[in-house]
This record gives C-alpha cells, structure tokens and sequence, in this order.
C-alpha cells in the first residue's frame, strides 16, 4: 500500500484458557480516518482494544504505531505516544471533580515530582494554570461548563460519556480508541456524539478507531468498517459494503434455515 | 446561601478561596497559637500530641485515604522516625538536621516497602504491610547496640539551633510548625499532578495507565511521601516520650493510626486531623467518664477498648465517611438552610464497572 499507515495490526492473536478470544485478525488504520469496528457480543471487539492499550499480552501477532512496535512499549507510555482511549463501562475516577478528571487526563504533558509538588515551588503554579486552561479549551469543546467543579459520583450516566470523552481529549491524541462512545444514550445524546466525532476528526485532525453497536451511527461518521465474529475478521468495507454483506448478517441475525 | 463564582483560573489552585472559610481556618490558628496562655501544662502536651498524631495520620491518610494502599504497619515508620531521630541527635547531629536525614531514610526504606508491595492489592497488601511492621519491632528489639533493645532508649533532649527547649510551651510550638508545614505540604500535592495520579489510582489503576500514570512507580513515590511524613510525626513523638520502646511501635499503634483515619473520614487531610482529635480526645473523655459512673461499671477492666471499638463499629455502620463527611454535611446544611434534604448526600449506585484486569 501506498498511504502510510498509522495503526498497523498483523495476525493478532490472544487466548484465555483454550478461548479464541482474538483470532488472527489484521487491519490498517489510516492517518485521518474514523474506523468502527463492529460485531456481537463476546466477538472480541474490547479485547482487541485492551491489546493495542497493552493491558492484555498477546499470544502471537504484531501492532504497529507509526513506526514504533508497541508490544515493546509498557501500557502507561502507550498515551504518550498519542493513543487515547475511553472505556465500554466509564471508567472516570467517580471520588474526584470533573476537572480533576480531565486534569489527570492532561498527565501525559506534566511533570509530577513529590517533592516539588509538596513544597509547591513556582514551577508547579505556572504548569498548573496552562493545564488548566488547555482542559478548558476541551470543556468547551463538548459542553460540560456546568459540571466542572461537580463531583462523577453525583453526574447523570449521559454526562460521564462526556466526561470521559473529554478526558482522553485531554490528553491531545493522534488517535483516539473509543468503546462504544453511544451505548447507553439516547438518540439526542447520540446525535452530540456523531457531531463531536466529526468535529474531533476535522477540527483536532484526530484519527479515531471505535466498537459501537450503534449501526446508525456508525454510518453516519465511519469511512470503513471491520466486522468481526467470535474473534475472527469476517468482512471489512465502507458500511455500505458491510450492511450488505451477507456473512455479517448470519453472525448478527443468524443463518436464514 | 454562598455561590462561588470562579473568574480566574487562579480560583482553582488557590486554597481558601471563600472568605468563611479563611474566617474558620485563621481562627484555628489563632486559637492554636494562643493555647499556651490558656492551657495548663498537661493539657497543652496532650494537645502537642494531638499534633503529632495529626502529622502521623497525615502521612497514613495520603497512603490509604488517598492511593487507596492499605497499610496495617505504620507504626513501623513512627518507631523508624523516632529511633533514627533519638540515636542521630545522641551522637551529637543537630535537631534540623537530624529530622531532614531521619525523614530522608523513612522516605527511602518506604520507597522499598512501595517497591515490593505495588504488585500487591487490598488484603495481600495488608498482609505484607503488617509483617514488616512485626519485622521492623523485632529489629528495634533486637539491635541492642543501636536501639538499647526492650531495656529503651532515653532521647535526648530539644536543641533547636542550639537553644534548649525543656519547657512544654517550647515543644508545643515546635510540634505546631511542623504540623502547619505538613498540612501545608499534603494540601500542596493534591493541587499538583502527584496528588492527582495518587487519587488517580484509587479510583482505577486502569484508566490511570491508559493515561499514562505509572502505577506502580507512584505507589512506590506514594509510599515513600507517607513513610516519610509518618517518621516526622515518630521524631516529634520521641521527644513527647521521652523514652523509646520497641512495643510503642507494635501492632496496636499501627491500628490506632488507622482507625483513626477511617473515624476521621478516609480521603482528606482534615479528616486525619479529626481523627486525632478523636484518639486524643477520647480517652481523657473516658477517664472522666470513670469517676462520673458507678464504680462496678467504671472499674471495669477493658471499659475503655470498649467504648473505642463501639465507636468505631458505629462509625462504620452509620457514617463511612467519617467526621469528615458529617462535617461536610452540616456545612452543606448551614451553607443551603432551609433547603437540606436527607437526600443531599446519598450518592447514585455507580454504574458497571469494567472487569478488573490484572
């Protein structure tokens, strides 16, 4: 191929136990584009983004970034890399504020040294009112003003998708993993998340890669499609191509007897 | 009611920002200040080592409170704060200096402890916090040459620059520095990014690496700040001891400070504090209490264990969050009067959370 790529996954495989839980799958991500990936339940649509954030070893295969070999990267230098990432289930830091939320999301970017941060020498203040207002730039961004100083604990489930969403902005990606970013949101609440993803790959000329469900959704803002089943790849296309496809229609509706 | 209008970003790392809170927190200080004109010398120590625990719990509650670390054997750091102090001011190194190398050795031998213990969770670390806890009191006992072993270990007296200090307004004020300056500190962290990532981390280790916190090197940074901060508290106890035992630091001390961060209220440095006033208070409160009540009951061996342990239970029972979080509450009740509702502080069930991966 040509374009360079800016994800490159090659015969990736995990088990658990005997479970084909990833199986042998490949694709390249594109520099600029929204790629969903798609699937039933229990396909292995996570596991594959637990692998590219180094929580999960792999059994075999290889992911590229760019030129770097991320199984040689520990999972908390992954961010710096520029690899963002939400969670399927929330998973904010739900005993602190909002921003603080977003100010550890800007951690990538800071220098924390205990004992600097104890006795708060002139530095920290400086850093801190510039983290401060980059977080800001993203609060606008998304629209959480009102929940700023609120604790995650008492926000609704709607405004925690934001929340987190924020938080890997925060961290300034080049590319940005979302799981399922719409679950559990209402059509208005998914129409903000389809002008958001477009705004954030236009605007911030981030790539994202994202697992959603929500086939509508993925219509409107994906410009290729990954379907995969029991951790097998079994099509990739525009999601045109993949609605058609027959194969992806067995694995969600079943054979027709 | 006070709305808080934030108009520079400033706002958000400034303490103190609403003026009734500057009112109550220079009052504390005034009064704090002024109780060696009001106290009578026994009263005024035990305040002094009210201090000291404050510092201690403190230095647990950034561990435990914070990074979410159980630790089962800080005394261990106290009693390693306390000899190291007393044995480096015996040979002659003056007290400033003395407190900066004993803290800096706490710091290191807690970074150790972190080393090890930050593949550990929940009860494993427990565990392993409480062994080197029994480890650490076995050594006290055992080094007779260092520590004097179970026959103690007399501390030297207070030289600060030079000067004595003998009397207990002297030490009193000596303890009331260091505590401003460890309240000071703590709150510091947790405006700056180390107090983050800490928090960061009791909240979920798994988002914190995707966002790039290094677990386990901050549990290790997070251990060393509390053993350090915990050894301070163990140097400024020594002199309130005057002599040193290995079974000061036992098992039992480090229970102490750790109920006394959970009667407190875990998460916030003001809830180390109340906690021991509650350590403190408590047991002058008792020995009141024992003259007022018939002797058959006021005699009673283990009257006091007991009323500790009922307090605790009912701590945990109906209010998990400690004076702290009633403080908060009857502040909000004040803050917004006449519309408290019983409501106002129970929390939303938390939604599904992601398997924990390990």
């Amino acid at each position: 191929m040509s374009t360079p790529q800016m994800l490159s996954v090659r015969n990736l495989s995990i088990e658990f136990g005997g479970v084909h839980a990833v199986d042998n799958v490949s694709f390249d991500v594109q520099p600029g584009e929204v790629f969903a990936i798609i699937g039933p339940n229990g396909a292995g649509k996570s596991t594959i983004f637990n692998l590219i954030s180094r929580f999960y070893e792999p059994t075999a295969g290889s992911i590229f970034y760019g030129e770097h070999d991320l199984l040689e990267v520990p999972a908390h230098r992954i961010v710096r890399l520029g690899i963002g990432r939400t969670f399927q289930n929330i998973e904010l830091f739900e005993q602190a504020t909002v921003l603080q939320n977003l100010l550890v999301g800007r951690h990538r970017h800071m220098r924390s040294n205990p004992f600097r941060d104890f006795l708060f020498l002139p530095g920290v203040k400086k850093d801190e009112l510039v983290h401060r207002r980059k977080v800001e730039d993203v609060i606008d961004l998304l629209e959480i003003a009102r929940y700023r100083d609120q604790r995650i604990s008492d926000l609704p489930y709607g405004a925690r998708k934001n929340v987190e969403l924020a938080r890997a902005l925060c961290a300034e990606p080049t590319l940005l993993l979302l799981d399922e970013p719409a679950s559990g949101l209402n059509t208005e609440e998914t129409d903000d998340v389809s002008f958001w993803l477009e705004d954030i790959k236009h605007d911030l000329g981030v790539t994202i890669v994202m697992v959603e469900h929500d086939m509508n959704l993925v219509a409107r803002v994906a410009d290729r499609v990954l379907a995969i089943n029991n951790g097998k790849v079994i099509a990739i296309g525009t999601p045109d191509e993949i609605r058609d496809n027959v194969e992806v229609q067995h694995a969600y509706l079943g054979a027709a007897a | 009611m006070q709305y808080l209008f934030k108009t520079r970003y400033e706002d958000n790392v400034r303490f103190l920002v609403k003026s009734g809170e500057k009112i109550r927190v220079g009052l504390v200080v005034l009064l704090l200040l002024a109780a060696p004109l009001m106290l009578q010398d026994y009263y005024l120590a035990e305040l002094g080592l009210l201090l000291v625990y404050a510092i201690a719990g403190i230095g647990l509650m950034i561990l435990t409170g914070y990074t979410g670390q159980v630790s089962l054997g800080h005394a261990a750091f106290l009693g390693i704060g306390a000899y190291s102090h007393s044995i480096l001011m015996a040979r002659g190194v003056p007290f400033t200096l003395s407190i900066l190398i004993t803290v800096l050795i706490a710091g290191l031998v807690g970074m150790l402890i972190g080393r090890s213990a930050s593949k550990m969770h929940g009860f494993y670390l427990a565990i392993a916090t409480l062994a080197f806890a029994i480890l650490i009191e076995t050594v006290f006992g055992e080094w007779k040459s260092l520590t004097g072993g179970h026959a103690g270990l007399a501390v030297p007296a207070l030289k600060v620059f030079g000067v004595t200090l003998a009397k207990v307004w002297q030490q009193y004020y000596v303890d009331l520095v260091m505590t401003g300056i460890v309240i000071w500190g703590a709150s510091n962290l947790f405006r700056a990014p180390t107090g983050r990532a800490f928090i960061a981390i009791r909240e979920s280790e798994l988002s914190a690496r995707s966002l790039g916190v290094n677990v386990e090197w901050v549990k290790i940074q997070a251990f060393g700040v509390s053993a350090a901060i915990t050894a301070l508290a163990g140097a400024l106890l020594a002199h309130q001891l005057t002599f040193l035992a290995p079974d000061v630091f036992g098992v039992l001390e480090s229970l102490k400070l750790l109920l006394m961060i959970v009667v407190g209220g875990l998460g916030s440095i003001l809830g180390a504090v109340f906690g021991a006033i509650f350590v403190s208070v408590l047991p002058v409160a008792i020995s009141f209490l024992k003259d007022v009540l018939p002797p058959s009951v006021g005699q009673q061996a283990g009257l006091e264990p007991l009323l500790f342990g009922t307090i605790i239970v009912l701590f945990i029972v109906f209010e998990p969050l400690g004076i702290y979080g009633r403080w908060r509450k009857l502040r909000f009740f004040f803050e917004t009067f006449p519309y408290y509702r019983k409501a106002s502080f129970v929390r939303q069930k938390s939604y599904l959370k992601t398997e924990r991966m390990r």
